[in-house]
């Protein structure tokens, strides 16, 4: 039963994954991303490894999507304003 | 560097770090056994400091040096982000008008909010009892005053977050861990040696000597840490507007 849940959870983390770098658009990617750290963090809860999960929820799912997507939105807004001015 | 000699590089490094890889693997203990002679030699320790949460222990009391540095890689990676992202000469600052917040996404951030911030620091005290700690609970902690930003605006987010006064408290932390380091080496025997402070009464807050204290100082530092680096990326991305281009 628990290695069934163990399996699962490693193709979940695996389908994401390859999901987060087949995503081009750097938007959706963020997003992705943050799927993946929710997956990530399930697989760690699995294997008894709750602090390294927590760390994950917070630092994967939360904190690097939105520092990516402020970024993303920064130079999206840059590029607009240059075209605008030509 | 041709094109093909830089295939012919990657591709012998490549079977190189994929030879070692295989190798190592080969030599692991199998998946889900039961015979960790790492794992019992720290349980055991940590049981006889009397810390509940043993990788608390481990993270601040057995290697208590390497999480220094861990937390100095975070500071310093902060300060260079402050200085790659500060204001420059022919940039300005603009006044972001307010945007209008959809009732419910108001509505169930400011609900949240103090849930969440509560939820941060409760893991960063329970660190030493409790999955979790201070690097978890200050990212929970940092990230959840920023539901401000969600459900009202910018300026909101300003008024309750003076980022001079979170830099000053990354710094403070940080010094904080160093100098309980330093009272382990004037007061016991070594740097971060866990021998000052009693050790307490087992799975209680203050039990488990300075584990509560180097944990608090993490806390504080991390979660200093990440207000301060998304202050500067959401500086840049509401405030600060290049100027036109001289």
């Amino acid at each position: 039963m628990a290695d069934a849940v163990i399996v699962v959870a490693l193709l979940l983390v695996a389908l994401s994954a390859t999901a987060a770098v087949a995503v081009r658009d750097p938007a959706r990617q963020a997003l992705v991303l943050s799927v993946l750290g929710l997956v990530l963090a399930v697989l760690f809860t699995v294997l008894q490894a709750p602090d390294v999960a927590l760390s994950q929820l917070a630092v994967g799912s939360a904190l690097t999507p939105l520092l990516l997507l402020l970024a993303v939105h920064k130079v999206r807004r840059r590029g607009k304003k240059e075209g605008h001015h030509r | 560097m041709s094109r093909r000699a830089r295939l012919w590089l990657v591709a012998v490094g490549g079977a190189g770090l994929a030879a070692l890889f295989v190798a190592a693997a080969l030599d692991l203990p199998a998946f889900g056994g039961d015979h960790h002679p790492y794992g019992d030699r720290a349980v055991h320790a940590a049981l006889t400091r009397r810390t509940a949460n043993v990788i608390a222990s481990v993270n601040f009391d057995q290697r208590a040096f390497d999480t220094l540095g861990e937390m100095t890689i975070l500071f310093a990676a902060v300060i260079g982000c402050v200085i790659l992202l500060r204001r420059t000469h022919d940039e300005h600052r603009g006044r972001p008008a307010p945007e209008k917040v959809a009732r419910p996404v108001r509505r169930y951030s400011l609900l949240v909010l103090p849930v969440a911030l509560l939820t941060g620091l409760y893991v960063i005290a329970h660190g030493q009892l409790s999955p979790g700690g201070g690097f978890q609970g200050g990212v929970v902690a940092a990230t959840s005053l920023h539901l401000l930003y969600l459900g009202a605006d910018y300026r909101a987010l300003e008024r309750v977050r003076p980022v001079a006064l979170y830099e000053t408290g990354d710094a403070i932390a940080t010094s904080a861990y160093v100098v309980t380091g330093l009272a382990g080496l004037i007061g016991g025997s070594a740097f971060l040696a866990n021998t000052v402070l009693p050790y307490g009464t087992f799975n209680t807050l203050s039990s488990g000597g300075t584990v509560p204290l180097l944990n608090a100082a993490v806390g504080m530092e991390v979660a200093c840490a990440v207000v301060v680096l998304l202050a500067r990326f959401l500086d840049q991305t509401v405030e600060i507007e290049e100027g036109n281009g001289k």
